[in-house]
C-alpha cells in the first residue's frame, strides 16, 4: 500500500505526458493543458491564501504580465506579422513607428525566458511590500489588490500604442521554431512542457510550505498579531511568499497564453482573479492537491456547461462559490482527508463510526 | 475659469453617485463587517426596478407619468431591501466573523442576480417557485419523519437537489408554451427617460449652467446621506445598530435582538444600494453589468474615508469625482495652457476616463502608504483596530 502511495504521483504523471496525448483529440488535449497551466496559478493562490491567509483578487495581474511577455516575444520573432518597420502590425494602425522602449528586450529569447517569471515576481514583490509593511491585511489586503488589479486593467486597456488595448496580443498566428504556435503539434509540445512544469510549481510549493518557513507562513495564517509579537516580523515573510506566488502567477500565464492564443486586458477582469479563488476553494485550501484538483475540475466543468447550456455557467459557478462557502469549507480534497466521506457512510450505517469515546457519543444520542 | 467650475460642478456629481453607492455599502461593510460584492447588483436590480415602474406609468402619460422617478425610488428601495433581508437570513447569517468568506460567497450571489437579470423570464421565475416549493416541502416532510437520525444533514441536502431537479423540469415544461418563455429585459442595456422637470437647466449662477440632472443627484445623495446620519444616531434602531457594532454579546445581554438588528442593518444598506441604482439610470442606459463598474471604486471611497466613518466617506466619495472630472477631461490643459511640457505630457497621458481612474487608483494606493486606516481611522483598543 506505501509503495502504491509513492507511486501514484508518477502514475498520473505518465498517464498526463504519454497516455492522455494520445486518447484525447487535439481540441480536448489543448483543453486540459489550459487547464493544467490554471492549475499552477491555483497553487500560487493556495501559496498565499490556503497557507499565508492573503486573500489576493488581483493574481490576474501577475497571470497577464508573464502572457504579454511571451506573446510580445513570439509577435516579434514573427516575419509574416511585422509591419512595414519590422516591428507587429498592430503598432502601425496607431501610428507608433518605434519599437516603445520597454519592449526592445523582448527580441531575445533568453531574456523573454527570465521575464516571464521575473517581471511579475518584482511586481509582487513591490506591491507586496507596500502593502504589507503598513500592516494592511485581511478584507483590506484583498480590495487594495483588487485596485492594483483594476489599474493594471485600465492601463493595458486603455494604452492602445503600447499593448494594442482590449484586441490583446495574439500568439496563434505567430511562428516559433519556423512552426505555427496554433498548430497541433506545438500545441502538444505546449502541453507536455505544462505537464512537466506543473509538478515542478508543486515541488516549490511544498518546499516553501514545510519546515521552518512553511510554520511561519501558517503561524501569520492563524494569529498575526501573536506572530509578531513573538518577536518576527511578518513583512519579509509575507513579501517573498506574495513575490514567488507571483512568479508561479507568470509562469501559468504564459502557458495559458500560448495555449489559449491569445492574451487579451480580459485576463484582469475581476471575475477573472475570483474565479482563480474558488478553484482553491473548490479543491481544498490549505493542501497542496487540493488546488490542482480544484482548478481541473472546475475548468472542466465549465467547458461541460458552456458547451451544452452556455447560458447557464454563471449560475453553477455562483451556486459553486456559495455552496463551497457555507457547506465544504476544507473543499473536496479537504472534505476527504478529514473523514467526510467516511461520516458520510457512517450517517447511512454503510461503515463503522469513527469514535475517540464511545460512551460519550452514545449517551449523546437522544433516547425515544 | 468657468469651464473649471463647471468640470468641478461634474465632478460633484459623479462624487455624488458614488456617494449614494458607498453608503450602503459603509453601512454594511463599516458596521456589519460584511464585505458584500453582490452591492452593485443590488444597484443593478434597483435600475431595473426604475425600469419596471417606468414601463406601468408610460401607458398612463401626463402628469402622473412625470411622477414615476419618485415613486421608481421608493420601490426601489423597498424592493432591494427585502432581497437583501433575504440574502441575509438565509446566506450572511452563516457567515459572521468571516469577512472572506463573505466576499466570495456574495460574488457567487451577484454572478446568479447578472445571470437571472438577463435571462429571467415569466417560465423561469415559475420554474424557481415551483423549486423553491417543493424544495420546503420536501424538507419539511423529511424533518417530521427523519429529523433525529444521523443521516438527516445529507437526506436533507438530498431534497434539496432533487427539487432543482424539479425546478429545472419545471423551467424547461413552462418553456415550452411561448409568451412565457420570452425574456422580461435580455441581456441588453435597457433606457430609462428622465422626466421633464428633470431634464434641461434649473437656471444659472452666474454664467455657470446647473443642469438639472446633476443637481438633482447631488441633493439627492445630500438627502439620503442626512437621513442615514438621522437614522444611526438619533433613533431607537440606529442606536441599537451601533450598539451591536461595539459589542455583539454585550447587546445581546441586554435584550437587543441582535440578529433583527443584522437584518435591518443589511436591508438599509442594499436598499440605499437600490436607490443609488435608480439615480443612476438618470445618467444613462443601463445594463446587468452596471454593478462591475462601481463596486471597486465604491470599496476605494470607504477605504479612503476611514472603514465606519461617513463624514469621511462623503469626503473621499467627493475627491475621487473631482479628480477624476478634473484630470479625466482633459480641462487642465486648457485652463493652463502654458505648463511646461513634461507636465504636459503626464496630464495628456492621464487625460482619458480610464487613464484617469488609473491616476485615482494609484493616488489611493499612495494615499494609504501615510494613512493606512484612511482619512479618519477607527480609533480602538483592540490589537487589530
Amino acid at each position: 500500500m506505501k509503495l502504491f502511495q509513492r507511486l501514484v504521483p508518477w502514475i498520473l504523471l505518465a498517464v498526463a505526458l504519454f497516455i492522455l496525448p494520445a486518447a484525447l483529440d487535439d481540441f480536448r488535449l489543448n483543453l486540459f493543458g489550459r487547464y493544467f497551466a490554471l492549475a499552477i496559478t491555483a497553487l500560487a493562490i493556495d501559496l498565499i491564501w490556503g497557507y499565508t491567509g492573503l486573500l489576493s483578487l488581483g493574481q490576474g495581474i501577475f497571470f497577464s504580465l508573464g502572457g504579454y511577455a511571451v506573446a510580445m516575444y513570439l509577435m516579434l520573432n514573427t516575419k509574416s506579422l511585422a509591419g512595414g518597420n519590422g516591428i507587429p502590425k498592430f503598432f502601425e494602425n496607431y501610428g507608433v513607428a518605434e519599437l516603445p522602449f520597454f519592449w526592445k528586450p523582448f527580441w531575445s529569447p533568453v531574456f523573454t525566458l527570465i521575464a516571464i517569471w521575473v517581471i511579475p515576481a518584482v511586481v509582487a514583490g513591490l506591491v507586496g511590500w507596500l502593502i504589507f509593511r503598513n500592516r494592511i491585511k485581511g478584507v483590506y489586503f484583498s480590495i487594495i489588490t483588487q485596485a492594483a488589479l483594476m489599474v493594471f486593467f485600465h492601463f493595458f486597456n486603455g494604452q492602445q500604442k503600447l499593448f494594442d488595448g482590449t484586441n490583446g496580443l495574439k500568439t496563434s498566428t505567430s511562428e516559433l521554431f519556423g512552426q505555427l504556435v496554433g498548430s497541433p503539434d506545438m500545441q502538444v509540445v505546449f502541453y507536455r512542457l505544462t505537464v512537466i512544469l506543473l509538478p515542478l510549481a508543486f515541488l516549490v510549493c511544498r518546499y516553501f510550505t514545510t519546515g521552518r518557513f512553511g510554520d511561519a507562513l501558517i503561524a501569520i495564517r492563524d494569529d498575526e498579531s501573536r506572530f509578531r509579537f513573538a518577536g518576527f516580523n511578518p513583512v519579509p515573510f509575507k513579501t517573498i511568499v506574495f513575490l514567488v506566488a507571483g512568479a508561479l502567477c507568470g509562469i501559468s500565464g504564459a502557458l495559458y497564453t500560448v495555449q489559449s492564443g491569445i492574451v487579451s486586458p480580459q485576463y484582469m477582469s475581476i471575475s477573472f482573479s475570483i474565479e482563480m479563488v474558488i478553484w482553491v476553494a473548490v479543491g481544498g485550501r490549505g493542501t497542496l492537491v487540493g488546488p490542482i484538483i480544484g482548478a481541473t475540475v472546475v475548468n472542466y466543468l465549465r467547458s461541460l456547461v458552456s458547451e451544452a447550456l452556455p447560458e447557464a455557467w454563471l449560475f453553477v459557478q455562483g451556486a459553486l462559490f456559495i455552496f463551497v462557502v457555507v457547506l465544504m469549507p476544507d473543499g473536496i480534497y479537504g472534505w476527504v482527508t478529514n473523514g467526510g466521506l467516511r461520516s458520510l457512510l457512517a450517517a447511512f450505517g454503510i461503515a463503522k463510526k469513527a469514535t475517540t469515546y464511545p460512551r460519550l457519543d452514545e449517551e449523546a444520542l437522544p433516547v425515544d | 475659469m468657468e469651464l473649471f467650475f463647471s468640470q468641478i460642478l461634474d465632478g460633484l456629481s459623479i462624487g455624488s453617485v458614488l456617494l449614494l453607492a458607498a453608503t450602503g455599502l459603509a453601512i454594511v461593510f463599516g458596521l456589519m463587517g460584511v464585505i458584500n460584492l453582490a452591492h452593485g447588483e443590488f444597484m443593478m436590480l434597483g435600475a431595473y426596478v426604475t425600469y419596471v415602474v417606468q414601463s406601468v406609468f408610460k401607458p398612463m402619460g401626463g402628469v402622473i407619468f412625470q411622477l414615476y422617478f419618485p415613486v421608481s425610488l421608493v420601490l426601489a428601495f423597498i424592493v432591494t431591501g427585502l432581497i437583501g433581508v433575504l440574502l441575509e437570513r438565509t446566506l450572511i447569517r452563516q457567515l459572521y466573523g468571516r469577512p472572506l468568506e463573505t466576499l466570495l460567497a456574495t460574488w457567487g450571489v451577484s454572478l446568479i442576480l447578472i445571470q437571472l437579470i438577463r435571462s429571467v423570464s415569466t417560465a423561469m421565475m415559475l420554474g424557481i417557485i415551483v423549486g423553491v416549493a417543493a424544495g420546503l416541502l420536501v424538507s419539511k416532510l423529511l424533518r417530521a419523519k427523519f429529523s433525529l437520525k444521523p443521516f438527516f444533514t445529507y437526506l436533507n441536502g438530498l431534497g434539496w437537489a432533487l427539487s432543482i431537479v424539479i425546478g429545472l423540469i419545471a423551467v424547461n415544461v413552462f418553456d415550452q408554451v411561448r409568451p412565457l418563455a420570452k425574456p422580461w429585459f435580455g441581456p441588453r442595456n435597457i433606457d430609462v427617460t428622465a422626466p421633464k422637470w428633470l431634464q434641461g437647466s434649473w437656471g444659472m449662477i452666474g454664467t455657470i449652467e446647473l443642469p438639472g440632472l446633476r443637481i438633482f443627484i447631488i441633493l439627492l445623495s445630500a438627502l439620503l446621506l442626512l437621513a442615514t446620519y438621522w437614522f444611526l444616531n438619533k433613533s431607537v434602531w440606529g442606536l441599537r445598530i451601533r450598539a451591536v457594532t461595539q459589542n455583539r454579546q454585550m447587546s445581546n445581554c441586554l435584550g437587543i435582538p441582535t440578529d433583527r438588528v443584522d437584518s435591518i442593518t443589511f436591508g438599509i444598506g442594499s436598499g440605499l444600494a437600490g436607490v443609488a441604482g435608480c439615480a443612476i439610470t438618470l445618467l444613462g442606459s443601463v445594463g446587468p453589468n452596471l454593478g462591475a463598474a462601481y463596486i471597486v471604486s465604491c470599496f476605494m471611497v470607504i477605504v479612503l474615508g476611514g472603514v465606519g466613518n461617513l463624514l469621511g466617506t462623503v469626503i473621499a466619495a467627493m475627491l475621487l469625482g473631482i479628480i477624476q472630472s478634473v484630470i479625466g477631461s482633459g480641462t487642465l490643459l486648457t485652463i493652463f495652457p502654458d505648463m511646461p511640457a513634461a507636465a504636459r505630457g503626464v496630464t495628456e497621458f492621464f487625460a482619458t476616463t480610464s487613464m484617469s481612474l488609473v491616476l485615482v487608483f494609484i493616488f489611493i494606493i499612495v494615499f494609504l502608504q501615510f494613512r493606512p486606516n484612511g482619512m479618519f481611522p477607527q480609533k480602538g483598543r483592540s490589537v487589530d483596530a
